[in-house]
């Protein structure tokens, strides 16, 4: 399975994630990292959550990382893999396994982001065995 | 500060019928709240507070209460999904012990069955303008594999497994048969779980809750206004909330919010486990019943399959009962919430009015817990206690 079957759907952006949503583009994934406590949190936001800095700074993640936990939709016109991925940097997001077999997909498997143009000015960060 | 026997549960309601495509919402929310009243011997003008979530037509609460002609001097549109009207009472409690009412009205009603798409799966619809909404929304998550993921996990890191997982439906459609009104009335064994179709994975069709319309309400008072009324009313002891979400990344699908809620409630109510006769647990998937009753302490993280397991949820049979109405998982769902049902299956053990083939043997205390939301991203958890008025 090499072609998505499914129409990439466009992501809600808004002023505080404009700037995420643009790298995507260049092939980035950005994550937010506070410069006080020194942790990355996720989704970005201006503000840290941890500590309420504002010091907060875009870091380019290694899109590197583990599959935390999933889940196949069998009933659905295309089965579909959601996922939460942990990420090298130690932060978790959710996504889509794409290009994998969707029974071969395992809990603690390593992936890696491959990014899928939405043809609208971003792309969306999908993850695949790595 | 502590509600505890500072409010009553005077009335309760719930909707016989699980289809309502020929009333209004309005209406059916007047119903339920006619209803309710009845049952404690109260009328629409005793009412001075009103409690609504986000299933009320219009603005808040105020709608409903012109619709219903009432006068208030508290009003309260707290939304936490399907756990709102578990927190309603905790909050109504401590409105009425601040003496900023005596009377409170919690209603719930809809028809999802009457308006959802045959054949297709409701996708879970975040609010557009929710910060999450951009990082979420583009990745297909449903209701039902958001509880999936929740499900995977807890079988990986606990060994888990969908056989026990299904003991909690097969629990369900015991109690289920005895309730004339339930969706699905027929027992059924952990092999018609397993054997029913995958839905989203390891979640299968009979590890989901029904689809119903219908709903119901309760009347919160005084105990100066207990005191007055004939029927049996029913002591708050404790109540807890919490909401739990995904914390900046640091995710952990394995437990959800009644591990805060619960200490909450059974703090207040001062009450320990084994004092628990009867629990109504939010059952929207079978996951949902097994990581909150760990949570709630009722044994070990993690152990929850074994102690779901060989029937330890049927009335008669294993320690604590749990949903003896059938639950949201085979008798009722309302609206895709089910803290209220929760509750009123609750109140009927404490009064003795549960159907006999379930009815727990002298139930002095009992426990109900709402989840709303979803445990694969962000639940409102809410945990209350009641009891006899002797407890
Ligand atoms: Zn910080």
């Amino acid at each position: 399975m090499s072609e998505k079957k499914f129409k990439i759907p466009v992501p809600e952006i808004n002023e505080e994630t404009q700037h995420f949503w643009d790298a995507t583009a260049e092939g980035k994934l950005l994550i937010k990292k506070c410069a006080d406590c020194n942790e990355y949190h996720y989704y970005p936001r201006t503000i840290c959550p941890f500590c309420m800095s504002d010091n907060t700074e875009w870091i380019q993640s290694t899109g590197k990382g583990t599959v935390y936990t999933y889940s196949v939709m069998r009933r659905s016109p295309v089965q579909y893999c959601i996922a939460y991925v942990t990420l090298e940097e130690g932060i978790t997001m959710m996504t889509n396994l794409i290009d994998i077999d969707l029974d071969e997909i395992k809990i603690g498997m390593d992936v890696q982001v491959a990014f899928v143009d939405t043809g609208e000015g971003c792309a969306l960060p999908y993850f695949t065995a790595a | 500060m502590s509600i505890r026997g500072k409010a009553y549960i005077a009335g309760i309601y719930e909707y016989p019928k699980r289809e309502a495509a020929d009333k209004s919402l309005a209406q059916l929310h007047g119903m339920f709240a006619k209803g309710a009243l009845e049952d404690a011997g109260l009328t629409y003008s005793d009412v001075d507070a009103y409690y609504c979530a986000g299933d009320a037509p219009g603005l808040g609460g105020i709608s409903m209460a012109e619709y219903m002609g009432l006068k208030l001097q508290h009003i309260d549109s707290t939304e936490t999904g399907g756990s709102s009207y578990v927190a309603h009472i905790g909050h109504a409690a401590a409105a009425i012990a601040a003496g900023k009412c005596n009377v409170a009205l919690i209603t719930l009603a809809g028809k999802p069955k009457s308006t959802i798409k045959k054949g297709g799966l409701a996708m879970r619809g975040f609010g557009r303008g929710a910060p999450e909404a951009g990082f979420e929304n583009v990745w297909g998550p449903s209701v039902v594999n958001m509880y999936g993921m929740a499900a995977m996990r807890h079988m990986h890191q606990y060994g888990t497994t969908s056989e026990q997982l299904a003991w909690i439906k097969v629990a369900a459609s015991h109690h289920a048969q005895h309730n004339e009104n339930a969706q699905l009335q027929n027992v059924v064994t952990v092999e018609d779980v397993l054997n029913s179709p995958m839905i989203s994975e390891p979640l299968h069709r009979l590890d989901c809750c029904v689809i119903t319309d219908g709903g119901g309400a309760m009347v919160v008072v005084s105990p100066e206004i207990a005191k007055t009324l004939d029927r049996q009313c029913v002591k708050v002891l404790g109540h807890g909330e919490a909401p739990k979400h995904l914390d900046g990344g640091r995710v952990d699908l394995t437990y959800t919010g009644a591990v805060w809620s619960g200490e909450k409630a059974f703090k207040e109510a001062k009450v320990k486990h084994e004092d628990i006769k009867y629990m109504s647990i939010y059952d929207s998937f079978t996951i949902t019943v097994l990581e909150t009753i760990e949570d709630l302490g009722f044994c070990e993280k993690g152990q929850g399959g074994k102690y779901v397991a060989d029937g330890n949820l049927i009335s008669g049979v294993g320690k604590i009962p749990f949903n003896t109405d059938g639950g949201g998982l085979c008798s009722n769902h309302p609206a895709n919430r089910g803290g209220m049902t929760k509750v009123l299956e609750a109140v009927r053990q404490i009064r003795h009015e549960a159907h006999p083939k379930v009815q727990v043997a002298d139930c002095d205390i009992a426990l109900a817990h709402g989840t709303g939301g979803s445990i694969g991203t962000r639940m409102g958890s809410a945990t209350v206690i009641l009891g006899r008025e002797d407890s």
